[in-house]
């Protein structure tokens, strides 16, 4: 892995680890706080976020003069969402992946799909903290939508 | 007329050598030559498709493809088409180009899907995947789930699930790891896009989709070849078994379709020992260089 890859690791770590989910967010500098055994530079920090929202891995909300970040999805949503990619689920028609053998239980592919389903409802800013401790908590929270959406098909 | 009968032949043999190929055996004794065989009937088939409707609109030079086009475009240019080139012709001509133009920009297209797709799972690996020292060089997702697949690319990913960690022994393990590094190693995404791209050109025709799932097939194949080099046949077929019966708990009975016969194939086939077919994979590989060979001819003369 790369060392910029290594710093987005640790960034994100920090914001998935010590970020209470219904907080508005950290700023950068609480994040270079959080890292302060690695010593960053403040600009280092603040690069790397800023490349993280441009990934679409974090949310930011300005507050007065500083940027509050936030994660977009909780790592357990982006862990479901590689599953859904490498059990070939995730309805891509392009071969992006090389896969060992295929084998899905009918339950895991749901608990995959309704982890990502309770996403839809964490992009909103206000109610994302809440939605994400229900989601996984409680896998079936989403299956209810999980069932039209499959039906829709 | 008879530039367009040899397309039309061409054609005819692709097909006829793809149903041959699929209803054959001993390709998974021969995967890798089986491979080249089913990607130059997919070459000659494209170049025959655009070369058909050409051929018959260019019928009026008496020439080859690939002349004949120069002298069209050199017509063109002076403004004077010959006696007997009408409309007709050129909208043939046109269908022609059209024809490539389409095969062109699909495989693009898939091609930049596929890209995007991996540099965005690439992206959430390097987040969200830890090294474990049981899997020197591969990741491990934190997921109960049985998984293990390669991301492919210039500095491929060998990945595997902590619940196929759990899933499989030592030996199944590191049998797995092998078999997904040689799909990195010999760059079988590359091999399996254009198919993939046909897939889309052409979502409609059965036969189509059958070729990819049959290419996809081999490309397994040939990786579990690469993996019994290495290790020897026992582990991996267990790792198959292993992975079989995961999937099988749960799903209900032909839900899986294809790829439950697949892993059933693989396995089967790891446990019988046979030498590849020397003569009929010779033999083979000339019928392929022929079929690529009579098209490619037909342009460039």
């Amino acid at each position: 892995m790369t060392r910029l890859g290594d710093l987005e690791r640790a960034v994100m770590d920090v914001l998935w680890d010590s970020v209470p989910t219904t907080s508005p967010g950290v700023t950068v500098r609480e994040v270079a706080d959080a890292l302060d055994g690695r010593e960053l530079a403040y600009t280092t920090v603040m690069t790397v976020l800023d490349r993280l929202a441009g990934k679409g891995m974090v949310q930011r909300e300005r507050e007065g003069r500083a940027w509050r970040y936030r994660p977009s999805a909780s790592r357990e949503a982006h862990i479901a969402q590689l599953m859904l990619d490498a059990l070939d689920l995730g309805g891509s028609r392009d071969a992006a992946l090389v896969r060992f053998a295929r084998s899905v239980t009918g339950t895991e592919a749901e608990v995959l799909r309704a982890a990502l389903g309770g996403e839809a409802g964490l992009t909103g800013p206000d109610d994302g903290g809440a939605g994400l401790t229900d989601r996984v908590e409680d896998p079936r929270a989403g299956r209810p939508a999980l069932a039209d959406e499959a039906t829709d098909r | 007329m008879a530039y367009a009968v040899h397309f039309a032949a061409t054609i005819l043999a692709c097909w006829l050598t793809a149903q041959v190929l699929a209803a054959s055996t001993w390709t998974w004794r021969a995967p890798r030559v089986a491979i080249v065989c089913w990607q130059a009937v997919g070459l000659a088939l494209g170049l025959s498709a655009m070369g058909l409707p050409m051929a018959a609109g260019l019928a009026a030079y008496d020439r080859p493809t690939g002349s004949a086009l120069l002298a069209l475009a050199t017509d063109l240019a002076h403004g004077a088409l010959p006696a007997g080139l009408n409309v007709i012709h050129l909208g043939l001509v046109g269908v022609g180009f059209g024809i490539g133009a389409v095969l062109l920009t699909t495989t693009v297209r898939s091609i930049h899907g596929t890209v995007r797709a991996q540099r965005r799972h690439r992206d959430l690996l390097t987040l969200v995947a830890r090294r474990d020292p049981t899997v020197p060089g591969a990741l491990v997702l934190d997921h109960p789930g049985a998984a293990a697949y390669c991301l492919p690319g210039v500095k491929p990913r060998v990945v595997v699930s902590a619940g196929t960690l759990s899933l499989l022994d030592r030996a199944e393990l590191a049998a797995v790891l092998t078999h997904e590094r040689a799909h990195a190693q010999e760059r079988h995404d590359l091999v399996l896009l254009p198919f993939t791209a046909l897939c889309r050109a052409l979502p409609w025709f059965r036969w189509v989709r059958d070729a990819h799932e049959r290419v996809a097939l081999l490309v397994e194949m040939r990786a579990d070849d690469k993996a019994r080099e290495l290790h020897a046949e026992a582990p991996l077929a267990g790792a198959l078994r292993r992975f079989a019966a995961a999937g099988h708990r749960i799903t209900p009975a032909g839900a899986l379709g294809m790829g439950d016969r697949d892993l059933d194939v693989r396995v089967q086939r790891l446990l019988v020992a046979d030498r590849p077919p020397r003569l009929i994979g010779a033999t083979a590989l000339a019928v392929a260089t022929a079929l690529v060979a009579l098209p490619i001819s037909l342009f460039l003369s």
